[in-house]
C-alpha cells in the first residue's frame, strides 16, 4: 500500500551567489534558450508544479512532484543540456533540499536570510515576481500556492518583528543615511553629480526621494549631463563650472572615470569661505578616487571614499547578522507549521477513499431494498435518502477527525494504514487528483499574497 | 522647610537623571517619558525651593554660592525644558540633566544657611543683576552640552566609525544651529549682566568699573564670546571651531563663575560671606 508516499513532495535545486560563480548562474538561468525556462521545467513529466526564480545571486527551481528522484534528474539533465553545463560542475555547485530543508531554505530566501547582503530587501519583490509568472503561466498548484504565500508571510514578518531591515547596507543607501546624520533634514540641500556613472544616478535617485532639493549635473560629456538632469530633474553643467557650482551644493557625489583627482583639496579650500563654511559632504563613488582623500582634513567638509562606505555597510551588516538569529527561529516555527500542512495532505486519499466508500455502501445496500422502498412517495423516499446520509456521516465524522488530527504529526502512517485496515480500503493507486476543496483546512493560520 | 523642598528636588532630579541615562542607552522611548515627567516635577519644587526660602531670608536667595548654584541648575533645566518643548533635540537630555544634578550636587554641599544681607547688596539690582547673569550662565551651560555633542558627533562621523554614539545623537547641522541659538540668547543675557552690574555698581560703590578681579574675569568671558558671535555673522563660522570656542569660552565662564570667588578676595567675593 503506497499511502505514505501519496503526498506532494517538495524539491528545491539551485545555485547562490556562494556556490556557484556568476558564469555558471547565467548559465542556469537558462536566458539564453528560446522558450522560457519556466515553461521547459513545467514540460517535465515528473514535474507537478513549478516555480522558478532567476536573481543576479540565485537560480532556483521548486518543485512539487510525486516522484523526488525522477524530477531531480530530470531537472539536473535539462540543465545540462540546454544549459550546456558539465556534469561536473553542475553537482558541484548545485544545492538539493527535500521536504522541510527546501521548506526552509525557501523561507529564509524570502526573508533575505540568504542574501550577499542579509535583510536587503529586493528579494522578496524578485520572488513575488517569479512566483507570479508562475501563477500566471499555471504552473504553480495548491502546494506551492500555499508555500509561496506562506513564505510571503514569513517574510513581511520577519521584516516587521526584526530590525533586520533596519541598516542601510547598500552603497547609495548607506551615502543617504550618512547625509542625513550630518544635515539632519535634507530639504533645502542642494545634490550635485560629478561624472554620470549608473552609481551615481542610484545615489542621487536616493537623495532626491528623500526629499533633496536642488540637483546639478556635472559630466565632461554635456549631452549625457544634460540627459541625466532630465530624467532626475536637475540642471546641467559642464566639468569647468564645477568649482563655482559647488558653492551652493551641499551633498556631491562623484563618479567620473578619470584617471587621477579631479578635486583637489585646495580647491575645495579655497571655496570654502564663499559658502561661508556650510557643512559639504562628499561621496566618491569613482575608482580611481575623484577626489583628493585629504579634502577630509578641512573642517566642515566630510568626504566618504567607496572603501569607507563600505565600512558603514560591514557595520550594519555586524548588526544585522545579531538579528538574523531571531528571524530564524521564526522561520523554524513556520517551517514546523507548514510541514504538518503538508503532512496532513497524506490523509486527503485515505478520507476521500473512506467517503467513497462508504457512499457506495448506502447506495448498494438502498438499491437492494428498491423494492421495499418503491411504495414510498416521493416525500418519504427523500427522507430516507436523508437519513441514511446522514447515519454514514455521523459513524465517518469521529474517524475522520482523527485521522485528521492524526495526520498533522510526524509519523501519520501508522493511523491511516490502521484506517486502511479497519475499513478494508485498498488501491489507492488510482488516487483522485488533489483538489483544493479537499484540503484539511487550519483557517485560522490564512495567508496573504 | 525650603531645605527639604531643595533636598527633595535633588532627588527628583537624580531619578530624572538614571531615566534619561537609561533612554540614551536602550533608546527605551518609556524611559524618556518617565524622565521628562520627573524633571517637570523636579522643577516645579524646585521653584517652590527658590520661592520659600526668598520668603524666609526676605531678600532674593542669590548671594552665596549655594544660591547661585541652585539657581544657575534652575535656569539650565527651565531653559532645557523651553528648548525641548520648541524645537526637541534627540539625546539632549542624557547631557544636560546630568551637568544640572552635578551643580545642584555641587550646590547642596554648600552652606545652607541665610545669613543676613550685607547693606551693599540691598538694592533692587541684586536680582536684577544676578538672575540676567545667571540665566546667562545656565544658557552658555546648554550651548556647552550641545557643543559636546556636536564634537562627539563629529568625530565619528570625521573619523568613519559610525558606533553606538553615531545612531543617538542629532544630526551635526541640527547641534550646530542650536549652538547658534543658544548663542544668540546666551550673548547679549551676558552683555546686559554685565552692564546692569556696571550702573549697580556705579549706585553702591561710586564706580562703573573698579577692575575687581570678577569684573576682569566676566570682561575676558565676554570678549571670547563676542569673538565667536562676530566670527559666527561675519565668516560664517560653525562647526568644529564654533564648538570648540563654545567650550573655551564656558571654560573661561566657570573659572569666573568659581574660581575668581573662591580664589581672590574682591567686592564679587563669596569667600568674604563664607566661613
Amino acid at each position: 500500500m503506497p499511502l505514505g508516499l501519496n503526498r506532494p513532495q517538495i524539491v528545491l535545486l539551485g545555485v547562490n551567489h556562494n556556490t556557484a560563480p556568476l558564469e555558471v548562474r547565467e548559465r542556469l538561468s537558462l536566458c539564453e534558450s528560446d522558450t522560457p525556462a519556466l515553461k521547459l521545467f513545467a514540460g517535465l513529466s515528473s514535474c507537478t508544479e513549478v516555480v522558478f526564480l532567476s536573481t543576479c545571486n540565485r537560480v532556483e527551481v521548486l518543485v512539487s512532484t510525486n516522484c523526488m528522484d525522477e524530477v531531480k534528474e530530470s531537472i539536473k539533465e535539462l540543465w545540462m543540456d540546454r544549459g550546456k553545463m558539465d556534469f561536473k560542475i553542475l553537482q558541484d555547485s548545485l544545492y538539493e533540499y527535500e521536504g522541510m530543508f527546501a521548506v526552509r531554505h525557501l523561507f529564509r530566501v524570502a526573508s533575505s536570510l540568504d542574501s550577499m547582503v542579509v535583510g536587503e530587501p529586493q528579494i522578496l519583490g524578485q520572488l513575488k515576481d517569479a512566483y507570479r509568472v508562475a501563477s500566471e503561466a499555471n504552473t504553480a498548484g495548491m502546494v506551492l500556492n500555499r508555500l509561496l504565500h506562506k513564505a510571503f508571510s514569513v517574510a513581511k514578518k520577519i521584516r516587521t518583528e526584526t530590525r533586520i531591515a533596519s541598516h542601510a547596507v547598500s552603497i547609495s543607501y548607506a551615502a543617504v543615511e550618512l547625509a542625513k546624520k550630518i544635515f539632519g533634514d535634507l530639504s533645502g540641500k542642494n545634490g550635485m553629480l560629478i561624472g554620470a556613472g549608473e552609481m551615481a544616478e542610484l545615489a542621487a535617485q536616493h537623495l532626491m526621494a528623500s526629499g533633496a532639493g536642488k540637483l546639478v549635473v556635472a559630466n565632461r560629456t554635456l549631452s549625457r549631463a544634460v540627459k541625466l538632469a532630465g530624467s532626475l530633474g536637475g540642471s546641467a553643467i559642464s566639468l569647468e563650472e564645477v568649482e563655482d557650482a559647488l558653492i551652493d551644493a551641499d551633498i556631491v557625489i562623484s563618479s567620473t572615470g578619470a584617471p587621477g583627482i579631479v578635486l583637489s583639496k585646495d580647491r575645495v579650500k579655497r571655496i570654502m569661505r564663499p559658502r561661508r563654511h556650510r557643512l559639504l559632504f562628499f561621496i566618491d563613488i569613482a575608482v580611481p578616487r575623484d577626489i583628493d582623500p585629504r579634502v577630509n582634513d578641512i573642517d566642515n567638509v566630510y568626504l566618504y571614499d567607496i572603501d569607507d562606505l563600505k565600512g558603514v555597510i560591514e557595520f550594519n551588516k555586524a548588526e544585522r547578522e545579531k538579528e538574523a538569529f531571531k528571524a530564524d527561529r521564526m522561520v523554524e516555527a513556520e517551517v514546523i507549521k507548514f510541514m504538518a500542512w503538508l503532512e496532513s495532505l497524506n490523509a486527503v486519499p485515505v478520507i476521500q477513499h473512506l467517503q467513497k466508500k462508504a457512499e457506495a455502501v448506502r447506495q448498494r445496500e438502498i438499491s437492494r431494498s428498491q423494492k421495499v422502498l418503491e411504495s414510498l412517495n416521493d416525500e418519504q423516499q427523500k427522507a430516507l435518502d436523508i437519513l441514511t446520509r446522514s447515519i454514514v456521516q455521523k459513524i465517518l465524522h469521529d474517524p475522520i477527525v482523527c485521522i485528521k488530527k492524526g495526520a498533522q504529526e510526524k509519523n501519520n502512517k501508522m493511523i491511516l494504514d490502521a484506517t486502511c485496515r479497519l475499513f478494508g480500503i485498498d488501491g489507492l493507486e488510482e488516487t483522485p487528483k488533489l483538489q483544493d476543496k479537499d484540503l484539511p483546512d487550519d483557517s485560522q493560520d490564512k495567508t496573504i499574497s | 522647610m525650603h531645605k527639604f523642598l531643595f533636598q527633595i528636588t535633588v532627588f527628583i532630579y537624580f531619578v530624572s537623571t538614571v531615566g534619561f541615562l537609561v533612554h540614551i542607552i536602550t533608546l527605551r522611548k518609556d524611559a524618556e517619558r518617565i524622565a521628562t515627567g520627573f524633571l517637570f516635577a523636579g522643577f516645579g519644587f524646585h521653584t517652590a525651593a527658590f520661592l520659600m526660602r526668598w520668603f524666609a531670608g526676605g531678600h532674593p536667595p542669590l548671594v552665596n554660592l549655594h544660591d547661585s548654584l541652585s539657581f544657575t541648575a534652575w535656569a539650565m533645566v527651565g531653559s532645557f525644558i523651553m528648548f525641548q518643548w520648541c524645537c526637541k533635540l534627540k539625546s539632549l537630555g542624557a547631557f544636560v540633566v546630568p551637568f544640572a544634578m552635578i551643580i545642584m550636587t555641587a550646590s547642596s554641599f554648600q552652606s545652607t544657611e541665610i545669613l543676613p544681607l550685607p547693606p551693599v547688596l540691598k538694592s533692587i539690582w541684586l536680582p536684577i543683576h544676578a538672575i540676567i547673569c545667571l540665566f546667562a550662565d545656565a544658557i552658555f551651560a546648554l550651548a556647552f552640552c550641545i557643543a559636546i555633542m556636536f564634537l562627539l558627533q563629529e568625530r565619528q562621523i570625521k573619523k568613519k566609525r559610525l558606533g553606538a554614539v553615531f545612531k543617538r545623537l542629532p544630526s551635526l547641522e541640527t547641534l550646530d544651529a542650536m549652538n547658534k541659538r543658544c548663542l544668540t540668547v546666551g550673548f547679549p543675557l551676558l552683555t546686559l549682566g554685565i552692564v546692569t552690574g556696571s550702573i549697580w555698581a556705579e549706585k553702591a560703590w561710586g564706580s562703573y568699573w573698579s577692575w575687581d578681579p570678577k569684573e576682569t574675569w566676566s570682561l575676558i568671558t565676554w570678549f571670547v564670546y563676542a569673538a565667536l558671535f562676530h566670527q559666527r555673522l561675519t565668516v560664517g563660522w560653525r562647526g568644529r571651531k564654533a564648538a570648540i570656542m563654545t567650550i573655551v569660552g564656558f571654560a573661561v565662564l566657570i573659572f569666573t563663575f568659581l574660581g575668581v570667588s573662591l580664589l581672590f578676595s574682591g567686592a564679587h567675593s563669596y569667600a568674604t560671606w563664607l566661613k
